[in-house]
């Protein structure tokens, strides 16, 4: 079996698709990329369908040999790329052949970048996905992260064809504005002084950050209740413990709890939020489920309408 | 019955705010109709105690759609009957070996071991929500004289199949976890196999009984300490 082989794994990699999706009724969670838009775009990128399976590198670290003619493209945290000791262009697919090294470095803005090869890696899916949810030991290779000396198998393609997406289209890591949030859940259970302070107030992501949640630091928030009937938890619901430190939910999330919530974050910015390291600081700010609803389709007509240029 | 907000793509519906047979019924029953209404629009559902989630695909559908079908799924609902779901019987092997709290928690109720399993097997339990973990399901409710708080310090370990009690829910830890339940005992069943399929023995709805067995059943059953 050929592929890619993994000589140093870094910190966090994890093999995914788009996600496990209908299987939240055996308690499984969604997983899939934090990052949804990096990891399209290296998809796309690779000539491949937007959730095709690929790599998301957390922090980066990461050091693979081709065995196979093929592209990748990385997207993402600015995480230098290297093929055979030469640093190249991220979103761009460069083209790769049997004994190239591929080395991406650690981040110096955003934490979280993928990596895609032409047609995607071949991945045996469980429940439907081969998102990996280490907690579930579910999905990738055997449940896990990337260990050294994994073969990640993808076909050998000397003519796949690969573009890249113009600076222009590029997110910037260092911008940062407002998360948005969609009120709801038990809103009730948060006096308008209470729910007034957490849009007003500044919070830090603590050391508490992976990818079932990020914890916040800042100004307590006190609900009138401290739990309620255990319930559905839907992704960016934002929870709010007896310590009064919101926790935004993130992919691999519980997909039930019973601690008090003030609403959702827009899937839109938990992206922005998991692309954010502990320290970081960040705002809120109220959107309607309207607003959220058109945004997405903006922001999905937008993907359409960017056209990659081939290399 | 009340439909809240829940996020950008997602409703939640709820039908009350205890633990109670006829709500879960209710849910159960709101479920299946959702799951045949939106068909190819609903992306997730996680029914729980008293609450549904429902998660809809927002290039297909929007809160505006799902709404007007929920609330015409919610006027027909049959509220008069909780639907029975399949019977399931799992086997435990009660004993202070296989439930390092047993005794703690038979001292505390004021009742003998043999007491504790006796209340524990011969109540009938309903699948009320599955969740925490693949495959780990919440039952209820137990008897209240064993009924028993979550301990002061989780165990770092808990083992696949330690049959547990966190006040009046009864459940069976389907993979080695942390966890903060009472254990009373083991069984020997597998609570969830992705090999398998299904993957799990019960579904949300289902009733459960435990039936205790004996040591050697317990291994003989395949069961592992």
């Amino acid at each position: 079996m050929n592929g890619l082989r993994v000589l140093q794994p870094g910190l966090l990699t994890l093999i995914q698709d788009g996600g496990r999706l209908g299987q939240h009724r055996i308690g499984l969670t969604t997983g899939g990329p934090l990052d949804p838009f990096a990891f399209n775009w290296a998809n796309r990128l690779c000539d491949n369908a937007s959730d095709a399976t690929a790599l998301e590198i957390s922090i980066g670290g990461l050091s693979l040999e081709a065995q196979v003619h093929t592209r990748v493209a990385l997207c993402g945290g600015e995480m230098t790329l290297k093929i055979n000791g030469h640093e190249l262009e991220r979103w761009h697919a460069h083209r790769v052949q049997p004994g190239d090294k591929i080395d991406v470095g650690y981040s110096k803005a955003g934490a979280r970048a993928y990596l895609a090869v032409s047609g995607g890696f071949e991945i045996t899916p469980q429940f439907g996905s081969t998102a990996t949810v280490t907690r579930e030991g579910i999905g990738g290779l055997n449940g896990s992260k990337l260990q050294q000396g994994d073969q990640l198998p993808c076909a050998d393609r000397p003519a796949a064809q690969g573009y890249r997406l113009p600076q222009l289209y590029q997110p910037d890591y260092h911008r940062h504005w407002p998360l948005r949030v969609i009120v709801g859940y038990q809103q009730e259970a948060f006096s308008s002084l209470q729910l007034r302070r957490f849009f007003s107030s500044e919070y830090q992501v603590s050391d508490r950050a992976d990818r079932m949640g990020y914890r916040l630091e800042g100004p307590s928030i006190a609900p009138s209740i401290n739990g309620i009937l255990s319930e559905g938890i839907c992704l960016g619901a934002i929870q709010v413990p007896a310590d009064g430190q919101p926790i935004v939910l993130l992919n691999d999330r519980q997909t039930i709890g019973g601690y008090p919530k003030l609403g959702s974050m827009f899937s839109l910015d938990t992206a922005r939020l998991a692309q954010l390291l502990p320290g970081a600081s960040v705002t809120f700010e109220e959107i309607s489920q309207d607003y959220a609803h058109n945004h997405l389709h903006l922001a999905r007509q937008y993907y359409h309408r960017v056209l990659a240029v081939p290399v | 019955m009340r439909i809240a907000v829940a996020g950008e793509n997602s409703l939640i519906v709820y039908f009350g705010e205890k633990t109670d047979p006829l709500i879960s019924a209710q849910v159960q029953q709101t479920a299946q109709r959702v799951e045949q209404v939106l068909g190819d629009k609903l992306i997730d559902l996680v029914p729980s105690y008293a609450s549904l989630l429902i998660i809809y695909d927002p290039f297909q559908s929007d809160h505006l759609e799902v709404r007007t079908l929920l609330n015409a799924i919610l006027a027909q609902l049959d509220s008069a009957t909780a639907s029975q779901g399949e019977l399931i019987r799992l086997p435990v092997w009660y004993d202070t070996e296989a439930g390092p709290d047993l005794e703690a928690l038979a001292a505390r109720a004021n009742l003998s071991i043999e007491e504790v399993i006796r209340l524990h097997s011969e109540t009938e339990y309903r699948v009320y929500a599955i969740g925490f973990a693949p495959g780990f399901a919440y039952l209820g409710e137990v008897d209240e004289r064993i009924a028993a708080p979550r301990l002061s310090t989780p165990r770092q370990r808990v083992p696949r199949g330690a049959v547990a009690i966190a006040d009046r829910q009864t459940a069976i830890y389907p993979a080695p976890s942390p966890g903060g339940w009472n254990l009373i005992g083991r069984c020997p069943q597998r609570m969830f196999d992705p090999q398998q399929t299904p993957c799990m023995p019960v579904q949300v709805g289902d009733r459960v009984r435990f039936e205790a067995i004996d040591r050697a059943t317990y291994f003989a059953l395949g069961g592992e300490l």
